[in-house]
């Protein structure tokens, strides 16, 4: 039964088995754990980048290949539903439509973009999808009778899934059973099951050939097994992931804007993650991503306590000031690559 | 059932017909027509830089051709991809080592008869879980001798059993067509026989047809049921192993050196 839903593919430490746990029930029991609005929104936005960055993870770790437009299949979702609700109104159809179509969207444009670029040259596929990204962004904030431009679109989704809409008058365990938390649990056995699934494709004979490509390409095609195929395919499932963690992103915001998908700064931390938690491991994406929300949520409170408290201190207050979080979330990410070369989960199971 | 190298019924399964490939003004294979038919070993020699493996990389697909053809069972696939031609029944096994080096042992062999089940695009099963595909890997692992370093990293093997695992590779291929670059290159002399014995074995196996690019004389006279001479990219002789190494051009091209590598 566990086999099966991780596909054979244990954590290997036990380090690394208590602290994904500890995620997994964390993330689970998120809004009785953790109460208030602003660790509900971090613990929702944990469980959709553990997808993006798994999915993300699956084209870089496992087949190789370098994208930079891996925010465009996540905003193909994203707008999907967005643009699904203002056409087809505030109903769980239009929800399931929107997500639908922008998973398809998405394929179809990986696969051109793969199709066009893979058998060429690795770097060449590098450059592509920056140019894709690129237009599409200036594609978006040009259209913004269909896409709102620069502010983006709000979605009016099924009440079910709004505060408005309460379940039971009292509360539970101090939570309010409303349409919120219904919303969280949608986000958080979405971003699961695509997880799950994500896992099994690696572990899968494709997942395995996959692994041969990154390894050595060329023996991989000596051996009988087309590469541009493969890679290819490895791309649109990665889209179509991506495209649902977006349909997701948007039905819990909802909004949609370039802000929130599509910028190269998501893209940026997608990158991030990936390598703080370790490539070519999907736990690594639910390390990486854990790690990486947190500290951008949490790490200005953080440094604004403690520049308070060394207040006594020359210099070390000004180095701590809330204002330069970006500047220490730097210098983590840079200590963590130094010391984590294979990720902390490559770290975790010894292979360092 | 015995095949002679000089039945003339029998078709031959792979023909290079004016083979040639020029690296910018340099002629690497030169017009080079030859037929290798199933049921025998060819030793093909030749000093360094006559073009042996770029003969091998212009069969298997990984250069194109700049003129000629290849055909294999009377079909043309000199313009075929690397990864097609395999499927039809190419293999090699690489002078230089070419492995998947931070996967396991048995994972390397394992891909390789997934690849030949057409088992690749299985996306929902665990790979683990084939037990079929696994307990193969394990068998071609025995055959080369590597089955207690199954489960090491490729990266961890010594230079010997690296050979071996190229050669193993190729084995799990089980193509019609085997393509041996210097397989015990580099290889101690007690390690050695058991590639050699695995290709003896090939051979009493009909319906393969074997090419072996090696140096050392002994096994070529041990082995080779023919000997084709490639001297400047170009076909200096083809034969009988008597007769070859009895010949002028070998003698002069490619003796004088092996007889200090043999
Ligand atoms: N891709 C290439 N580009 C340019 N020149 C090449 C290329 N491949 C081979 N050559 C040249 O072609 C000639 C034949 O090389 P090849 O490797 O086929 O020789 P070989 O007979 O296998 O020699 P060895 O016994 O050393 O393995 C050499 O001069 C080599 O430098
Ligand atoms: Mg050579």
């Amino acid at each position: 039964m566990l086999y099966r839903a991780l596909s054979g593919d244990f954590p290997r430490s036990v380090v690394l088995s208590v602290v994904l746990l500890a995620i997994l029930v964390g993330l689970a029991f998120a809004p009785f754990l953790f109460p208030g609005t602003r660790s509900l929104e971090t613990a929702a936005r944990i469980c959709i980048f553990i997808a993006l960055v798994a999915s993300y993870d699956l084209m870089l770790g496992y087949g190789g290949i370098v994208s930079f437009a891996h925010t465009v299949f996540f905003g193909i979702g994203a707008y999907g539903v967005a643009l699904a609700t203002a056409n087809l109104g505030r109903g769980f159809d239009a929800l399931l439509i929107g997500s639908l179509t922008g998973a398809v969207v998405a394929a179809v444009l990986a696969l051109l973009v793969a199709l066009f670029s893979l058998r060429v040259r690795a770097i060449f596929f590098a450059m592509i999808t920056l140019a894709v990204a690129s237009a599409v962004a200036v594609l978006v904030s040009q259209l913004s009778s269909i896409t709102g431009g620069e502010d983006g679109l709000n979605l009016l989704i099924p009440r079910e899934l709004t505060p408005a809409v309460k379940f039971a008058e009292e509360r539970f365990l101090g939570v309010r059973l409303n349409g919120k938390l219904l919303n969280y649990y949608l986000v958080f056995f979405g971003s699961l099951a695509l997880f799950l699934v994500l896992l099994r494709v690696v572990n899968s004979p494709f997942g395995r050939v996959l692994q041969a490509i990154r390894e050595n390409d060329f023996r991989a095609e000596a051996i009988g097994y087309r590469v541009v195929i493969y890679r290819t395919v490895a791309t649109c499932i990665a889209a179509v992931v991506a495209s649902l963690a977006g349909s997701l992103f948007a039905i819990w915001l909802r909004y949609v804007g370039p802000d929130t998908t599509l910028s190269l700064e998501i893209m940026i931390d997608i990158l991030l993650m990936v390598v703080i938690g370790g490539m070519g491991t999907m736990y690594g994406a639910v390390i990486g991503a854990t790690l990486f929300v947190i500290a951008q949520n949490y790490l200005q409170n953080l440094m604004g306590a403690a520049s308070e408290m060394t207040a006594a201190v020359p210099l070390l207050p000004h180095l701590l000031n809330p204002d330069r979080w970006l500047l220490w979330l730097g210098v983590l990410f840079v200590l963590s690559v130094y010391f984590f070369p294979t990720g902390v989960v490559g770290r975790l199971r010894g292979r360092a | 059932m015995e095949t002679t190298a000089t039945t003339t019924t029998t078709t031959a399964a792979l023909e290079t017909s004016d083979l040639t490939v020029r690296f910018g003004g340099h002629v690497a294979v030169n017009r080079v027509s030859c037929r290798f038919t199933p049921g025998e070993v060819t030793a093909i020699v030749g000093p360094n830089g006559a073009g042996k493996t770029t003969y091998f990389n212009l069969i298997s697909g990984q250069i194109a051709a700049s003129e000629g053809t290849v055909h294999l069972d009377g079909a043309d696939i000199t313009r075929m991809p690397v990864a097609e031609r395999t499927r039809l029944g190419i293999g090699r096994a690489f002078q230089l080592t070419n492995l998947f080096p931070n996967l396991s042992v048995l994972e390397n062999v394992r891909l390789v008869i997934q690849a030949r089940r057409h088992r690749g695009f299985s996306l929902l099963s665990i790979a683990d879980r084939q037990v079929a595909l696994i307990e193969e890997a394990h068998e071609v692992l025995g055959a080369v001798k590597l089955e207690d370093q199954a489960a090491q990293k490729v990266t961890e093997l010594s230079h010997g059993d690296q050979r071996k695992l190229e050669v193993a590779l190729l084995m799990a291929l089980d193509p019609r067509v085997y393509m041996f670059d210097e397989p015990t290159a580099g290889m101690s002399v007690d390690e050695a026989p058991v590639l050699l014995d695995l290709i003896a074995g090939l051979k009493a196996d009909t319906g393969r047809t074997i090419l072996l690019v090696e140096h050392k004389m002994d096994v070529i006279r041990s082995l080779a049921d023919r000997i084709v001479v490639l001297h400047n990219g170009k076909l200096a002789a083809d034969g009988a192993p008597d007769e070859v190494i009895a010949s002028d051009v070998v003698q002069e091209a490619y003796l004088g050196r092996s007889a200090v590598d043999a």
